[in-house]
């Protein structure tokens, strides 16, 4: 795997440093060149923090069901599964710390948190998942850190650190270790589900927008978490593994049957929402799901969301995917992408209406533009530096971790 | 037969009402205001005057005069809506903070901790009123005009502290904060109305303790012309309005 894993991370150099000056300035000037403003305070970066928890989340809740669930058919991906949820909760919470006005005060979230907040439940979650997730990776890999520590070079010297010193190999070890993760995952579950829960509750608590403030959204949240989750594997499976369309043809179809479900049920949500808010006269309800459908980002809706994210693979996965690998990695490819449009327009179009009306047009003040948000080079710049670091993790965990188990444990 | 009635200035009886609520123990006071919309002439003076008072940046936006137009030409008709911070009682930017940098003082207004904002915006996004502006780090001379003016770079003293903006760092509150109208606290502690109130050519602006029956902002606030913007959301704007 050493040189797919030398291209990805040239890919990943290189978007870092594309979006190095972006950094740099976000860093110097703050958020002085930002395209977000006060009307549409969260934006790009908020959106793709959405959207990369969530696929933590939902990579976490498939590996369960390895190593909870004991579904055996999935075994050969399970360490693949948490180290795509460790990188995308990593790029996840770059994109929401560089969003902070003050980012060096994050630690108050610890030490004075308001817990009315949602935001404060989700920090804490994460907080917990994350170690959660160090600590299940660890067990699941320690089999391989042992018998690849007992070469020469540079990684089985890394891998006789990771150890820890604990080398016990014996059938009582490996049994324990097997409890271990189960007991981790088992916790894990409900933390993953909560706090992908948390982040659409956080918006949907907010009775100033309507059109967040629905009862449906947290579970909107947690059902695409896991279809994003679940295209991301699928992709990663299919296109990135060494021969995966031949050697992981089974988990590649697999992950496809799992996928298709998901992408039904999230459908079924957002057209549930479509349709209610269609019949609405509140101006508050009606204005973002018609300016979606209808506005100038018709596209994202039609073409990214409906087209690539939910229509298009279920679709493909029916009628293609049933048999061929290469058609579910497609279907997955596209779910992948689509997605960012889907979190696009759970995030922006909550800004679309004018708080008080009139209030849009009776003053002109820079970072106060009601309507079209652009996101600006800065904003672009950051966004391909924290999906450049995203990258390079993960090409650094295929060239050094034992991503893929000979023997896992569980 | 002669009634002989005391016509009171109502900025006297303004300022008698606020010596009489700062002699109440903080808690006991509820500081308050009735716009009277009819007396509004959309002249913008409040906006300017807290501009000026706060020293806001651009962007950073306390008080706006709502200009709405009705109508198709020839019958057209305007309405001015001013809004400060509506200093809800209930207010739905308080909850949602995870650090507890805004809350609700015990005197009803609601109040941020600049060292302690994080930036998140979250208050932004539950404000119904629109009443919040996150501040950009935005001068008006500072990097836009060959001279910069002293005005531009000058503190100011909100909460009775000195809030320095410093154009060389972003990561230097106020810059990276949300703001917000706090009815001129630093100006009230010293008896002194706020500066929209001050400054409103018609006074349309009543300002005052509406726990006190016999305060004009409270007599005005039981009015049946009185009525609160989006009532319905339950936040119990402290800011009437008289129609």
């Amino acid at each position: 795997m050493g040189k797919r894993a030398l291209v990805i991370g040239i890919i990943g150099l290189l978007l870092l440093l594309a979006g190095l000056p972006g950094l740099v300035n976000r860093l110097t000037h703050g958020h002085l060149y930002a395209g977000y403003s006060t009307p549409v305070p969260w934006a790009l970066w908020v959106v793709l923090y959405v959207y990369f928890s969530g696929i933590s989340a939902g990579a976490f809740l498939i590996s369960s069901m390895v190593y909870v669930f004991g579904m055996r058919q999935f075994e050969r991906i399970g360490r693949l599964a948490l180290f795509t949820a460790l990188v995308c909760l990593l790029t996840a919470l770059l994109f929401i710390g560089l969003d902070l006005g003050h980012s060096q005060r994050f630690f108050l979230l610890f030490t004075r948190p308001s817990f009315t907040s949602p935001m404060v439940w989700i920090v804490w979650l994460y907080t917990v998942y994350f170690f959660l997730l160090l600590a299940e990776i660890w067990f699941v890999m320690r089999p391989s850190f042992v018998r690849g520590g007992e070469g020469k070079g540079f990684k089985a010297g890394l891998y006789r650190f990771l150890t820890f010193g604990v080398r016990d190999l014996s059938p009582r070890a490996m049994e324990r270790d097997r409890k271990i993760v189960r007991i981790l995952g088992t916790i894990g579950v409900p933390l993953a589900i909560a706090f992908s829960g948390s982040v659409g509750t956080a918006f949907a608590v907010t009775v100033a927008r309507a059109y967040w403030h629905t009862g449906l959204l947290p579970i909107m949240f947690l059902v695409s978490a896991l279809a994003s989750g679940g295209a991301l594997l699928t992709t990663i499976v299919a296109f990135v593994l060494p021969n995966g369309l031949g050697e992981h043809r089974e988990e590649v179809i697999g992950l496809g049957r799992l996928l298709v479900l998901l992408l039904f049920v999230y459908f079924l949500m957002e057209i549930a929402e479509i349709l209610v808010s269609l019949y609405e006269t509140v101006p508050a309800h009606f204005i973002p799901i018609h300016d979606q459908l209808f506005g100038p980002n018709w596209w994202i809706f039609w073409i990214l969301g409906m087209g690539m994210a939910l229509v298009g693979p279920m679709l493909i996965l029916t009628f293609l995917g049933r048999r061929s690998a290469l058609w579910t990695g497609i279907a997955g490819l596209l779910a992948t992408i689509g997605f960012i449009g889907i979190r696009w327009n759970i995030v922006l179009p909550g800004f679309a209406v004018e708080e008080l009306p009139g209030i849009s047009k009776s003053f002109f003040e820079p970072h106060w533009t009601y309507g079209l948000y652009i996101p600006s080079a800065m904003e672009w710049g950051v966004t391909l530096f924290s999906v450049g670091v995203g990258v390079l993790i993960l090409a650094l965990g295929f060239g050094l971790l034992p991503l893929r188990a000979e023997e896992a444990p569980a | 037969m002669l009634v002989e009635m005391e016509v009171k200035s109502v900025t006297l009886q303004m300022y008698e009402d606020l010596d009489r609520a700062l002699k109440k123990p903080l808690r006991e006071r509820h500081w308050g205001m009735v716009i009277d919309t009819r007396k509004c002439v959309g002249c913008n003076a409040c906006a300017v005057a807290c501009k000026i008072e706060n020293k806001l940046p651009p962007g950073v936006v306390y008080n706006v005069v709502i200009d709405e137009e009705f109508g198709t030409y020839p019958n057209v008709a305007r309405r001015f809506i001013s809004r400060p911070c509506l200093q809800c009682q209930n207010p739905p930017c308080v909850p949602v903070c995870p650090v507890n940098a805004t809350y609700k003082r015990p005197d009803g207004i609601v109040v941020m901790d600049y060292d302690t904002c994080i930036g998140c915006r979250y208050c932004i996004s539950a404000c119904p009123y629109g009443a919040r502006s996150f501040d950009f780090g935005n001068f008006y001379t500072v990097g836009q005009t060959p001279e910069v003016m002293p005005w531009d770079v000058m503190p100011s003293f909100e909460y009775g502290e000195e809030q320095q903006r410093d154009p060389r760092n972003p990561w230097r509150s106020p810059i990276g904060n949300v703001r917000k109208c706090h009815f001129c606290l630093h100006r009230l502690e010293k008896g002194m109305l706020p500066a929209c109130v001050t400054t409103c050519i018609g006074q349309a602006y009543i300002f005052g303790d509406l726990n006190d029956p016999e305060s004009l902002v409270a007599q005005l606030a039981a009015s049946p012309r009185a009525i609160r913007l989006k009532e319905e959301l339950g936040a119990e704007p402290s800011v009437y309005y008289l129609l």
